[in-house]
This record gives structure tokens, C-alpha cells and sequence, in this order.
């Protein structure tokens, strides 16, 4: 009992939940409420966890959780985001009426999944995360129930990421059988010599997880679920689940898989290789841009993968450098999806950006910085990102990678400047409606400063992440 | 710690950039920000000559060098300038104020945005010829990709969108390969400090990768035969001022780079590839001339000459003597001058006559004496007349040629001729012959501020021409101090050889 200050973020958050839940179902017309409470209890749960993020490194539970620096940084950013995704999105569920009281809830669930993931050192508890977000996921991705896309992403979601988790629970049985334990540390201890059984759990697991991350080849699902889910679920999408796969991507082969290096390596080159080429090259024949932004992430993945594949510490740090990065880009460009109103409809297609620098001079800057750092180009964040895993990758001599992952940075230059020329090279359109609520404006004011201004100080999430040491 | 001049130079448009931002015009023709502009980008020209004052020009350290800890302890802002980047930062300030004059000639709509985008582009150029770390100069480099983009993609002509593309991406595919070499280098040594590379030396292994990286990136940007593709494109479809930047300014950063990257860091290469670069100059040089021989656009055909011209630059680079380096500096100074004036004096008929095509001109001189006139200066200039700057930039390239190897000399010099016919049957088919066309006889000569603007041009590139001292005394030591670390580098290889 005297271990149950350290998860007392994951048990106000399940409180919270349950509490929302009757809430909910006693009071009537509460969704507001609700949701205005979950973004308070995230607010707390984010104090919580900054409150910890001293601790260096706690084992709980029989071993079968863990604290440490990685869950702690993780969860910040996790919760971090969780709150500006609630934030820009409430105009949004109100407009198409999703204003339901199981949305937040949802979230807050999936969230407390993801939590689990990124703390867990065992593989049931690691799988019960897994699935407490990705049925969580399922539900939201089908949210807006009477819109066919939206029903046909929940339900493509389901069915691919059920046979993802088969695999991956497969791969953990196979884990399990080989190195006769489930926990991370005993799995690393029992597989020091090499049996093809292992082998197999490995891959069977990185499987799993690249379907997670959106990895290539394993990426189907994502341009349709992006494109079908309510935008705002678009944007819980592609950067939570993100951040949780990617955590528990460093989790697992730098803890239980630590000792075969050589049999995951290739397989993250690979699949790094692959998500950045396939990505840059399948996002320029597209029209809507939530569709463009799924192939976009898949890239992104492609270099974050990139520094994880380099085993090394600095490069580990840079891809968690990189997802922060990341994370910030995407939500400063959802926000900027989210202006795109006119007359209670919103619109997501990248003609509809025809013009826009005429009419709307700030929002068209903003979407300028934001794509230019998603393209990479210096001196904004996203190049900073991409510096930091390339240093990593050139310093373990991995040319190859390095200069495959530059080279799609030009073919995916292409299809930002694409967007860029429509917004500022084309004739212009009918007017946006320019009233949006100050969450949506602060969150994009912030995370565009943040992108533009990232230069002055380039060292400042690599500072903090420098206490992130695997190896 | 003294006044950061260097960073104040580099800061000081951006600073101006955020002020027009801010400002409103209730009649939307924004005249105060162009004032602004001017205002700016005049105090910085006077900041740099200033500098240039001040600068101790027997030297041959770094000088006013600022150095603050940057990206957490690795990788340091660096910046500092010696007697060939100083020259660089001038032409970058002398040229801004003469654009921001003629931008009311050619900017139509938006014209805040273009300022803006004008003076970002300063702060980036001023700080590539002055960042002394591999990384602030990729960041500069690169940075200024994005208002050139914006500058011919928004204000440029009809195939703009397709001009400003093909020059995004190909800088930027040339550019990459060059952020591989920085980090590798980094990994290396162990530093991106030039200063400090220059001392510990790369290793003769390495060299030769590096140096194609760095070759492919500032052969685009020079633009180097077979690269120059996108030259001409994009020339042609920005506006006046978007030329005259390219060509003035952009095209130098490769030049200055080669100078001090690819010679400075890897003599042993350098040497090895030198043929490389001779040979692909020269086609740059013959080629681009007879292309430019049978161009119908005016613009394009002074593109064409660019090409060739940076043909001369990267020859007399790679002669590694004390006078073809001098000379290609003095020609990249020329060319910086002569270029923006003569895309500067196409701007001022295209405007009148909207119209770049050569046979749609003809017997200008009668309509338009004063222009006639300046346009000749520029003209001769490009052609390399004596008494003009072009001459002496081309001449010691040439002598550092004939030093070095015969034959490459001799062909350069049929270059000189080819440029003379280009430049001269231009000046013929536009200011002299028959006006067949009479629109043409309502043509106005030159309004006041084109007046300023061109004679601005005139006096440096006459009184440079006459009496180059002042240059040459500024880039001699610097240029000798790189020559000798080079050949002593050079030795070194050959003696650890044996």
C-alpha cells in the first residue's frame, strides 16, 4: 500500500472516469459539463504526474510497473496533448452534434490505456493497456454513427486492429513460452542466447506495434480512418496513440528484446525506410487534407522509427525529441482545420484552401510555418527534429538511412509546397467564417510560436529528454 | 563582450519585417512600409559600411567574431567575417535598399507581404556570408529558400508556380546531401567550427565524399552545367526585384561557399576534382553562351549569361592561384552588380511595353536616350570591358587560368567573345535599329527613381572598374592566408604519403 502514491495519476484518472460515467447517466443534458470536467480532471492528472516526474526509476507491483524518466516524459506530453486536443476540439463536437457524454469519457479512457502502455514492464499489463485504448480508439473513430465514412473507419479500424493485436498477443505467447517469464526485465535475462522462438515473438510483436504507430507496411487503415473519424478524432489519432506506441516501441526493444539486437534492427531500418518513402510518395496525389496528413504521419513515423533504429541513447532521445516536435506541428495544423468554417460546416479538402492568403492573412501564415516545418525546412521545428535523428543516425555510420530519409524529405517537400501554392498562388475563395473560440486560437497562436521560435533555444526538449537513457 | 555588430546586421531587417507587419494602411498601398523598408535596409547598408570601415584589412583572423552557446554545448552560433565575406554582406546591403526603390515599378498587389519577404531574405543572406559554423550556415542557406519560393510564386509571371517548384526542390535535393556531410563531419572532428576546422584538418579518407557533397549542393545553387536548369525558369518568371536578388545575391552564396568550404575543408579533394570542375565550367561557359546567343527573351538570355558567368567563377576558384581566386571574387562582385542592373534595366521597359521578347524592341535610343545610355554601361560591364568591373574579374581569372593549364584558358577565353556577341546583339536588337513597332515611340525615359536606382549601379561598376584597389586590398590577405593553408595542407598529404 505504501507504493500507491506513485500511481496516483491512473487512479484519479479511473475515479474520474467512473464519477463522469454516473454523472452522466443521473444528470441530464450534462455533456458540456462532462466535458469541461474531463479537461479540468486532465489538467490535475497532468499536475499529478509533473508532481512524480522527479522520481528516477520506481518498479511496482510485483515488478510488473514501472516509473521511470521514458513513462514520465511520456505521459506529460501525452497528457499535454490530451488537453489541447480537448480544448481546440469542443467547437467542433458542438457544430456536427457529437456533444455526447461518452466523448470525453472516451478519451479520458483511452488516455488512462495509454498510460498503462507507456508504464507497464509486463506483458499482460502492457496487452490491458493496449486494449483498454485501442476499444476506447474503436468507439471514437465511428463517433459521428449516422456518417458513413465515419462508421466504415470505426468498424475498418476494429477489424484490422483486432487481427494486429492477434498477432501481437501471439507474439507475446511465443515471448512468453521462450523466456519462460512475462516480465520485461526476466524476459531480457532469459534470452541471452539466441532460439528462433524469440525471433518469432519479436517480430510477431513489432507487427503489432508498427500497425499501431502506422508504420509501413502495416499502414493500411490509417488514411481511411483519419479521413472517415470526426476531425477532432483525426487529431486524437494521430498524435496520442502516436506517443503511446511509440513509448512502448522503445520500452520493448530496449528492454526484453535488449539482447537481439541484431534481430530487430534490420526490421526497423526496414520498416523506417519504408514509412518514409511510401509516405512521402502516396501523400501527393491527395485531395483531402485529412487524408494528406495520415500519409504525412506515416512518414513522420518513418524518422522517429529512424532514431530507434540506431540503438543508441542519443538516438532514442532524438526520436522521443522528434515525436514532441511532431506532436506540436500536428495539432498547430489541426487547429488550422478547424478554422476552416463556414456556415456550420466545415471543410477539409485542399481546394477548399484555394486563395486563403487574401482573406485570411494570419491563419495563412500559420499554415505557411506549420507546413514548412513539416517539410523540414530550417529554421523552423521541423527541422530541428529531423537534425537531431540524423545526427543521431550518421553517428553510428548508418549513411544509407540517412541519406534515404533526406532524400523523402524533398519528395515530401513537394507536396507541402503543393498546399502552400494553393493557399497563396491561387485565386482566392469564399470567405472563412473568422469568429473561433479562444482555445482554438490560443493552441494555434502557441504552437505556431513555438514552431517559428524553436530556433533561439533548439536544445530545449533535447535538454530535457537527455535523462532518458535506455542503454 | 563588444557590440554584436554582425548579429545586429543580421537581425535588423527581420526586426523591420515584424515592424511593416504590424502596420496598417487604411488606403491598403501600404506607401509608409515601403519607407520603412527603405529606412531599414539603408540603416543596415550604412551599418555594414561601417563595418567596413572598422575592419582591419591586413588581417586574416575572423574579426568582430560572436560566439554563444547555441545547441546545448555541441554546436555553437558562430559568426564573424574576414576580408571576402565582408564584400559579400556589402553587395547583399547595397543591393536590398535598390530593390525595395524599384519595388513600386513592379509590385502590383501585396505589396507589405513582399517587403516582409524581401527583408527576411536580407537577414538570411547577410547571415550566410557571415556564419563561421557549418550548422548556421545550412540553417541560413536553406532558410532563404523560403521567401524566394514565396517571392516568385506569388508575384511571378505565368509559370510561376512551375518556376518556383523547380527551383525549391532542386536547391533543396543539392541541399540535403550537404546536412549529411555537416553531420558526418561533425561526428569527424567533432566540431562544425570552420575556425576550428580549418586547424585540425579533415582526413584525407573522408575528403572526397564530403567534398561531392558539398559540391552538390552549391553546384546547384551556383548553377553549374548540367544543374543550371532551373535557372533560366525562374529568372524568367519572377519579378524584376526576385531576378535581381537571384541573380545578385543567391547565385554568390555557392561561390563564397566554394571558397571557403570546399577549398578551405578539403584541399586534398578539391585538388582531385579539379579537372571536374574545370571541365564542367567550361561547358558551362561555351554552352550557356551559345544558348543565351539564340534566346528571344530578354530576361532568359541575361539568366543564360548568369550561367556563364558563375562558369568563370567556379574556373577561376578551382585554379587555386592567388589570381584566379581574387578574380573570381571581384567577378562574383561584378556579376552581383552587373546582373541586378541589367535585369533592372529589362524591368524598366518590360514595365512600359509589358513585353520581354528582343524582336518586339528595336531603336529604343531615339525614345529613350538616358536609358540607352545606361544600359551600355551595363552591357560593356557584362561583357568584360575594360574599365569596367567585368573586365578585371575575368582578366586575373584568366591569367590564374593560362598559370595553371593552357588549354582550359584558351576555351574560357572563347567564352569572352561568345559573351561579348550575346551581350552586344542584345544591345543592338533593343536600343538601336528600326522602331517597326509604334507603341513603341509613346515609350517615357526614365522616371526619377529609376534614375537613382541604375546610376546607383553605373558608379561601382565604373569607379570599381577604374580603380578596383579598395577590393582587391580587402580580399588579398584573406584570399592568400586560404591559399597557403591550402597548399600546406597539400603537402602535408604528400608527406604523410610517403
Amino acid at each position: 500500500m505504501e507504493n500507491i502514491q506513485y500511481i496516483l495519476p491512473e487512479i484519479f484518472i479511473s475515479i474520474s472516469i467512473m464519477l463522469f460515467l454516473l454523472i452522466g447517466v443521473f444528470k441530464k443534458n450534462s455533456a458540456n459539463l462532462i466535458y469541461n470536467l474531463s479537461n479540468i480532471s486532465l489538467v490535475v492528472l497532468l499536475a499529478l504526474i509533473i508532481n512524480l516526474s522527479s522520481l528516477d526509476k520506481i518498479y511496482l507491483f510485483n515488478n510488473s510497473y514501472l516509473i521511470d524518466n521514458l513513462s514520465n516524459y511520456m505521459k506529460i506530453i501525452l497528457v499535454g496533448s490530451g488537453i489541447f486536443v480537448m480544448l481546440t476540439g469542443s467547437k467542433y463536437i458542438q457544430v456536427i452534434n457529437l456533444n455526447k457524454i461518452e466523448y470525453p469519457i472516451l478519451i479520458l479512457s483511452s488516455i488512462l490505456g495509454m498510460m498503462i502502455m507507456i508504464s507497464s514492464n509486463d506483458l499482460i499489463v502492457f496487452y490491458m493497456g493496449l486494449e483498454l485504448q485501442s476499444l476506447a480508439l474503436y468507439v471514437l473513430a465511428s463517433f459521428n454513427r449516422d456518417n458513413l465514412l465515419s462508421t466504415e473507419s470505426g468498424l475498418k479500424y476494429f477489424v484490422l486492429s483486432a487481427l494486429s493485436s492477434g498477432l501481437l498477443l501471439y507474439g507475446c505467447s511465443l515471448t512468453y513460452g521462450f523466456s519462460e517469464s512475462t516480465n520485461f526485465d526476466q524476459i531480457l535475462i532469459n534470452s541471452t542466447e539466441f532460439n528462433y522462438g524469440t525471433t518469432f515473438g519479436i517480430v510477431f510483436i513489432l507487427v503489432g506495434l508498427a500497425f499501431k504507430i502506422s508504420a509501413v507496411p502495416f499502414h493500411m487503415w490509417a488514411p481511411d480512418v483519419y479521413q472517415g473519424s470526426p476531425t477532432s478524432v483525426t487529431l486524437f489519432f494521430a498524435i496520442l496513440p502516436k506517443i503511446a506506441a511509440l513509448s512502448v516501441f522503445i520500452k520493448f526493444l530496449y528492454t526484453p528484446f535488449a539482447n537481439m539486437i541484431d534481430q530487430w534492427q534490420t526490421i526497423i531500418v526496414f520498416i523506417s525506410i519504408a514509412s518514409m518513402i511510401f509516405g512521402a510518395v502516396a501523400a501527393i496525389g491527395q485531395n483531402n487534407l485529412k487524408r494528406l496528413i495520415a500519409y504525412s504521419s506515416i512518414s513522420h513515423m518513418g524518422y522517429a522509427l529512424a532514431g530507434l533504429a540506431t540503438v543508441s541513447n542519443q538516438g532514442i532521445q532524438s526520436s522521443i525529441t522528434y515525436i514532441s516536435i511532431y506532436l506540436v506541428m500536428n495539432l498547430a495544423f489541426f487547429c488550422c482545420l478547424f478554422m476552416l468554417k463556414r456556415k456550420e460546416k466545415y471543410y477539409e479538402n485542399i481546394e477548399d484552401l484555394s486563395g486563403l492568403s487574401k482573406k485570411h492573412p494570419i491563419l495563412s501564415v500559420s499554415l505557411l510555418i506549420i507546413l514548412f516545418s513539416l517539410a523540414g525546412i530550417p529554421p523552423l521545428a521541423g527541422f530541428f527534429a529531423k537534425f537531431y535523428v540524423f545526427l543521431a543516425v550518421i553517428e553510428q555510420s548508418m549513411y544509407f538511412l540517412a541519406i534515404v530519409g533526406l532524400l523523402a524529405t524533398v519528395v515530401a517537400a513537394f507536396y507541402y509546397l503543393r498546399i502552400i501554392k494553393i493557399i497563396y498562388f491561387d485565386p482566392e475563395k469564399e470567405e472563412y467564417e473568422t469568429s473561433h473560440n479562444l482555445g482554438l486560437k490560443i493552441t494555434l497562436a502557441v504552437s505556431t510560436i513555438f514552431i517559428l521560435a524553436y530556433f533561439i533555444y533548439p536544445s530545449g526538449i533535447t535538454e530535457i529528454v537527455s535523462k532518458i537513457t535506455m542503454i | 563582450m563588444n557590440f554584436p555588430i554582425l548579429s545586429s546586421l543580421i537581425l535588423l531587417p527581420t526586426i523591420g519585417a515584424l515592424f511593416i507587419l504590424f502596420t496598417k494602411s487604411t488606403s491598403g498601398k501600404y506607401q509608409s512600409s515601403k519607407y520603412v523598408a527603405l529606412f531599414i535596409s539603408l540603416a543596415n547598408f550604412l551599418l555594414s559600411l561601417y563595418l567596413w570601415i572598422v575592419f582591419d584589412k591586413n588581417s586574416v583572423d575572423f574579426q568582430f567574431v560572436e560566439n554563444r552557446e547555441w545547441l546545448s554545448g555541441f554546436i555553437n552560433y558562430k559568426v564573424g567575417i574576414d576580408g571576402i565575406s565582408i564584400l559579400f554582406v556589402i553587395l547583399t546591403t547595397f543591393i536590398i535598399p535598390i530593390c525595395i526603390i524599384s519595388v513600386n515599378a513592379t509590385i502590383k498587389n501585396r505589396l507589405k507581404d513582399f517587403l516582409i519577404a524581401i527583408l527576411i531574405m536580407e537577414t538570411f543572406m547577410i547571415g550566410v556570408f557571415c556564419s563561421l559554423d557549418l550548422v548556421v550556415f545550412y540553417l541560413f542557406f536553406e532558410a532563404g529558400l523560403i521567401p524566394m519560393f514565396l517571392i516568385i510564386g506569388i508575384w511571378g509571371g505565368e509559370r510561376r508556380v512551375y518556376s518556383a517548384f523547380k527551383f525549391f526542390l532542386y536547391t533543396l535535393l543539392g541541399s540535403v546531401l550537404m546536412l549529411v556531410a555537416i553531420i558526418s563531419i561533425y561526428w569527424i572532428t567533432g566540431t562544425t567550427d570552420v575556425e576550428k576546422l580549418y586547424e585540425l584538418g579533415i582526413k584525407a579518407e573522408y575528403q572526397n565524399l564530403l567534398w561531392l557533397a558539398f559540391f552538390s549542393s552549391f553546384a546547384v545553387k551556383t548553377p553549374m552545367w548540367p544543374v543550371h536548369t532551373w535557372l533560366p525558369d525562374a529568372h524568367v518568371e519572377a519579378p524584376t526585384v526576385g531576378s535581381v536578388l537571384l541573380a545578385a545575391i543567391l547565385l554568390k552564396m555557392a561561390g563564397y561557399g566554394f571558397i571557403r568550404f570546399s577549398l578551405g575543408l578539403f584541399p586534398i579533394a578539391s585538388e582531385n576534382f579539379t579537372m571536374l570542375v574545370y571541365v564542367l565550367s567550361l561547358i558551362a561557359i561555351i554552352y550557356t553562351s551559345l544558348v543565351a546567343l539564340m534566346q528571344e527573351d530578354m530576361k532568359k538570355l541575361i539568366a543564360y549569361s548568369s550561367v556563364a558567368h558563375m562558369g568563370f567563377v567556379t574556373l577561376g576558384i578551382f585554379t587555386m592561384t592567388q589570381q584566379g581566386i581574387e578574380g573570381s571574387i571581384f567577378q562574383m562582385i561584378s556579376h552581383g552588380l552587373v546582373s541586378a542592373a541589367l535585369f533592372l534595366s529589362v524591368g524598366v521597359v518590360y514595365e512600359r511595353h509589358h513585353t520581354r521578347l528582343i524582336n518586339k524592341y528595336g531603336g529604343l535610343v531615339s525614345v529613350m536616350p538616358r536609358y540607352a545610355i545606361v544600359f551600355m554601361v551595363f552591357t560593356l560591364g557584362a561583357l568584360g570591358l575594360p574599365g569596367t568591373t567585368g573586365f578585371i574579374g575575368e582578366f586575373l581569372i584568366l591569367m590564374g587560368a593560362f598559370e595553371k593549364n593552357i588549354l582550359v584558358a584558351m576555351i574560357a577565353s572563347l567564352g569572352v567573345i561568345l559573351g561579348a556577341a550575346y551581350m552586344l546583339w542584345l544591345f543592338k536588337r533593343v536600343v538601336f535599329g528600326e522602331m517597326n513597332n509604334q507603341d513603341l515611340k509613346s515609350m517615357k525615359d526614365l522616371k526619377t527613381f529609376e534614375i537613382i536606382t541604375l546610376s546607383a549601379l553605373v558608379i561601382p561598376i565604373l569607379f570599381f572598374g577604374f580603380y578596383p584597389e579598395p577590393i582587391m586590398n580587402s580580399i588579398e590577405s584573406s584570399v592568400e592566408y586560404t591559399l597557403n593553408m591550402y597548399n600546406f595542407d597539400l603537402i602535408n598529404n604528400l608527406a604523410s604519403k610517403d
